[in-house]
């Protein structure tokens, strides 16, 4: 096939440049935002480079116009050593240029072989797809990457992870050598990215170069060649990885230093708000008991998929439990619904902002007003639109959210102002049990530390507060205890004091 | 900081933008759409168009009876739903409410024995038949979860067989003049105005303000936006969702309502293929199929587009075939254009 050739002339080409990627001056503008100002960037070959800064800082901007998916208002780009022009993302494809999207963009009916081929499918002689080499093709490119997923199961039915590494997959087999990632290991556990960590390394091997977004810091130290950050659509600098500090990093993306990442005060705490006996769905988790009182925050810990995500579904009314009891203020409650867990003061922040949060086409205001409309901000059926608009604004300020107005549409903002909206939304109905599933994921530094302020004022204020993440750094700072989960049960729980990484990885794995 | 300035940029962006309301392209669509067959008109025919008394007078009544349901059929699209059944339910309801309206000196009347009741008994039920349609609809939406496409396409095969059942086929005619006065003319300040249009205009005046300022309003777009997210904000998605399915229902049985009285006869066959252009109309108005977006200002300016339309053909005296094939091109016109300044402004 000519594109193998095509793929073998590159890399022999891109050994003897030294730069596989060199971009320059780059620019972009959206309407009333320079997204990208005079931006330069350079890979090498066989490195991972990672890039850093808050969102909005425009890295992903710069990665999907060197993807193909934007294009710039002016900048020139090398591969190789030759000048190219890209106009679509497959035109970037061709010449060797991959990016896995945070957002992943697989067909959730079709096969992981189907998925991995589209447009690309081995042929029988009468121009039917062959599926027996479909599945062969993929099952070595699967041993090649020590992926252990079935060729033939539908996409809809692998876990995220999963679908991140056929992701993964699929861009290798376009023998690309500029591979671009962002975020990859937002939604997956620790074991899965080592995996993914043990990929990257092999690709690296072979002479790609990784383009590698993050918002970890940890994750820089352990797989990183190089480091840029960028800030306000501007190119700041980059350094190796081995030179470099957590603090240096931290100062480069934000331009200020921050001393303490998690702002933790120890506050009174007071009597048992929510009290959880034996609490079950069944086939999913069974029997957990817990306790929280007012000014605590507790810390759900373990693996994705252990259950954790589900208990607080289920505590919210989303999916009923199919037995066991809940207390609320030591009075029996019947949750039923979200609206009968509001009714008892409670406030839900969902993991999936997209999916279960936002209503991304709609305006800052109407998102934030939802919850409160069945909360005395009506009139016979009339909503109270000075005194709703009034604390939207409020808190718009408080929690200062980056926005021209109330009205500007939620998919237009930054997922870290997105997230602020929606902690917003449930601040408003003033809540004494507060849910928090995932509050900082996939937002930058700036507002990540602004919500665990947040998080901790809240604290103060009395508010129960359970509090769910997969970032070990954060459980760790943020919690007064923290219960672990593995496989739908509790494995034990941990006070502030005694807890540290080993201890809960020990109980999430079990 | 860089995004403090970018924040800047788009404030100083933001007067620019907020502008006219989003109907006011659609507006000037129609009027120049009205243009055009006024002076075509004035070129090929010889006449004006618009200033014909006659010809707007049925024009607005078709646009009145359309509109009517399309205030409905708006709400449900916004929820991201769609009703196929509205036209069926013209027509069943035309028959059931002509069918205690009927006059006591025509011997084969449907109720032999209930001719000549007061003229809020036919309204009652035939707005109640409406209503009873809508909350099947709505509860089979709602309790098993059946996409609304099918759960309305049911009805509209359905209610189309009750019509037809009702009176084995028979047209119920002989209606009281008081039924027929819903369908006539009143004098309003002077003028004389067909009541279909007053009817037209409260209902729209009505659902305009439930969605923009009530929290039914606020509740439906949000479903209409993201149904998980309006779940987990506590809003009980069922029970708003059979409500917006029976408003819809209601209103294709005031429609059923006013189209037998103006014709003074009800018909199994009356309404066929209306529900197609009350979605027309909505769509043409700016209302997402996709939920989330849309306006009854917009509804009323697409019902009178396709009124217009209809109308100016007519005046033109071009095939009725043309008549359908142009107004489909126009309504797929219409969602592409719709679509296209959409991804234009997700892109800003």
């Amino acid at each position: 096939m000519t594109t193998t050739a095509a793929a073998v002339d590159r890399s022999a080409a891109a050994a003897t440049a030294g730069a596989l990627l060199e971009v320059a001056g780059v620019r972009k503008e959206f309407p009333g935002v320079l997204a990208l100002d005079d931006v330069s960037f350079r890979l090498k070959a066989g490195t991972v480079h990672a890039l850093m800064g808050e969102n909005g800082a425009g890295k992903s901007t710069l990665m999907k116009i060197i993807a193909g998916i934007y294009q710039p208002d002016s900048g020139s780009f090398r591969l190789r050593g030759q000048d190219i022009r890209l106009q679509s993302p497959l035109d970037a494809l061709e010449n060797g240029i991959a990016m896995i999207h945070q957002e992943l963009n697989l067909m959730p009916f079709m096969t992981v072989a189907e998925n991995i081929w589209i447009r690309r499918e081995p042929k029988t002689r009468l121009g039917f797809v062959d599926h027996a080499a479909l599945h062969r093709k993929t099952a070595a490119l699967f041993e090649k990457l020590k992926i252990n997923i079935d060729p033939e199961i539908e996409v809809r039915e692998l876990s995220v992870a999963s679908r991140q590494m056929v992701e993964i997959a699929k861009a290798v087999s376009y023998q690309s050598d500029v591979l671009i990632m962002d975020e990859p290991t937002s939604a997956l556990t620790e074991r899965e990215v080592s995996h993914l960590f043990e990929i990257i390394r092999d690709l690296q091997a072979q002479g790609k170069g990784i383009v590698y977004i993050t918002h970890k810091m940890n994750e820089l130290f352990e797989i990183a060649d190089e480091v840029s950050v960028f800030r306000d659509g501007r190119y700041i600098g980059t350094r190796a990885a081995s030179e470099v500090t957590r603090d240096d990093i931290i100062r480069m993306m934000v331009g200020r230093e921050i001393t303490q990442m998690f702002p933790k005060e120890t506050v009174p705490i007071g009597d048992v708000r929510l009290s959880v006996r034996n609490l079950t769905l069944k086939g999913v988790f069974h029997d957990v008991s817990f306790d929280v009182r007012a000014g605590e925050i507790i810390g759900f810990a373990g693996l994705v998929g252990s259950g954790r995500s589900n208990v607080a579904e289920t505590l919210f009314g989303v999916t009923p439990a199919t037995s066991g009891e809940i207390f609320i203020n030591g009075k029996k409650a019947a949750i039923a619904t979200p609206a009968d867990a509001m009714k008892h003061g409670m406030a839900f922040l969902t993991e999936d902002r997209k999916e279960t949060g936002c209503f991304l086409i709609l305006d800052v205001l109407e998102n934030m007003q939802i919850a409160i409309l069945n909360q005395g901000f009506s009139r016979a059926g009339f909503v109270a639109e000075r005194e709703v608009e009034k604390n939207c604004e409020q808190m718009r300020n408080a929690l200062r959210v980056k926005t021209p107005d109330l009205h500007e549409r939620v998919e237009n903002l930054s997922g870290g102002n997105q997230q602020k909206v929606l902690i917003g939304r449930w601040l408003l109905t003033h809540p004494k049990i507060l849910i928090l599933d995932e509050p900082t994921r996939g937002i930058d530094v700036g507002a990540k530390a602004e919500i665990h302020k947040l998080i901790t004022r809240l604290a103060g204020e009395g508010v129960a507060v359970i509090m769910i993440s997969s970032e070990m750094p954060e459980v760790l700072g943020m919690s007064d205890r923290i219960m672990v989960m593995h496989e739908g049960r509790v494995t034990g729980f941990l006070d502030r004091t005694e807890a540290d990484q080993v201890k809960i990885m020990e109980l999430a794995a079990h | 900081m860089a995004t403090e300035h970018a924040t800047k940029a788009t404030a100083s962006e933001a007067p620019r933008r907020r502008r006219l309301p989003p109907e006011a392209n659609i507006f000037f669509v129609l009027i120049g759409i009205a243009l055009f067959f006024e002076i075509v008109g004035w070129l090929l025919v010889g006449q004006s168009f618009l200033f014909n008394s006659q010809r707007l007078t049925v024009m607005i009544l078709q646009v009145a009876v359309i509109g009517i349901i399309a205030v409905g059929v708006t709400q449900v699209i916004i929820t991201g739903g769609v009703d196929l059944s509205s036209g069926s339910v013209v027509g069943v309801t035309a028959m059931i409410a002509a069918s205690f309206a009927q006059n006591s000196d025509y011997a084969r009347a449907v109720y032999p024995s209930l001719t000549d009741l007061p003229v809020i008994f036919p309204i009652a039920v035939g707005l109640l038949v409406g209503l009873v349609a809508g909350l099947i609809n709505g509860s089979l939406i709602a309790y098993t979860g059946i996409p609304p496409f099918i759960a309305t396409l049911g009805m509209m095969v359905a209610a189309r067989g009750v019509a037809k059942w009702y009176t084995r086929g028979q047209p119920v005619s002989m209606l009281q003049d008081d039924y027929a006065a819903i369908g006539a003319n009143v004098d309003l300040l002077g003028m004389s105005v067909p009541v279909p249009v007053i009817i037209f205009l409260v209902v729209a005046a009505i659902f305009h303000v439930a969605l923009r300022y009530t929290r039914y309003g606020k509740f439906t777009y949000a479903i209409g936006a993201n149904v998980q997210a309006a779940r987990v904000s506590g809003i009980n998605v069922g029970r708003h969702l059979i409500k917006v399915y029976a408003i819809a229902g209601l209103l294709s049985g005031l429609a059923g309502v006013v189209l037998s009285a103006r014709a003074i006869t009800g018909q199994a066959s009356m309404g066929v293929s209306y529900e197609l252009d009350a979605i027309a109309a909505a769509v043409i108005g700016g209302t997402s199929l996709a939920g989330g977006v849309g306006r009854i200002t917009g509804t009323v300016i697409g019902t009178i587009i396709l009124g217009v339309m209809t109308s100016g053909f007519t005046f033109l005296r071009i095939d009725a075939y043309y008549q359908e094939i142009v107004k489909g091109i126009i309504i797929v016109a219409a969602v592409i254009i719709d679509q296209y300044r959409q991804r234009r402004r997700r892109k800003a």
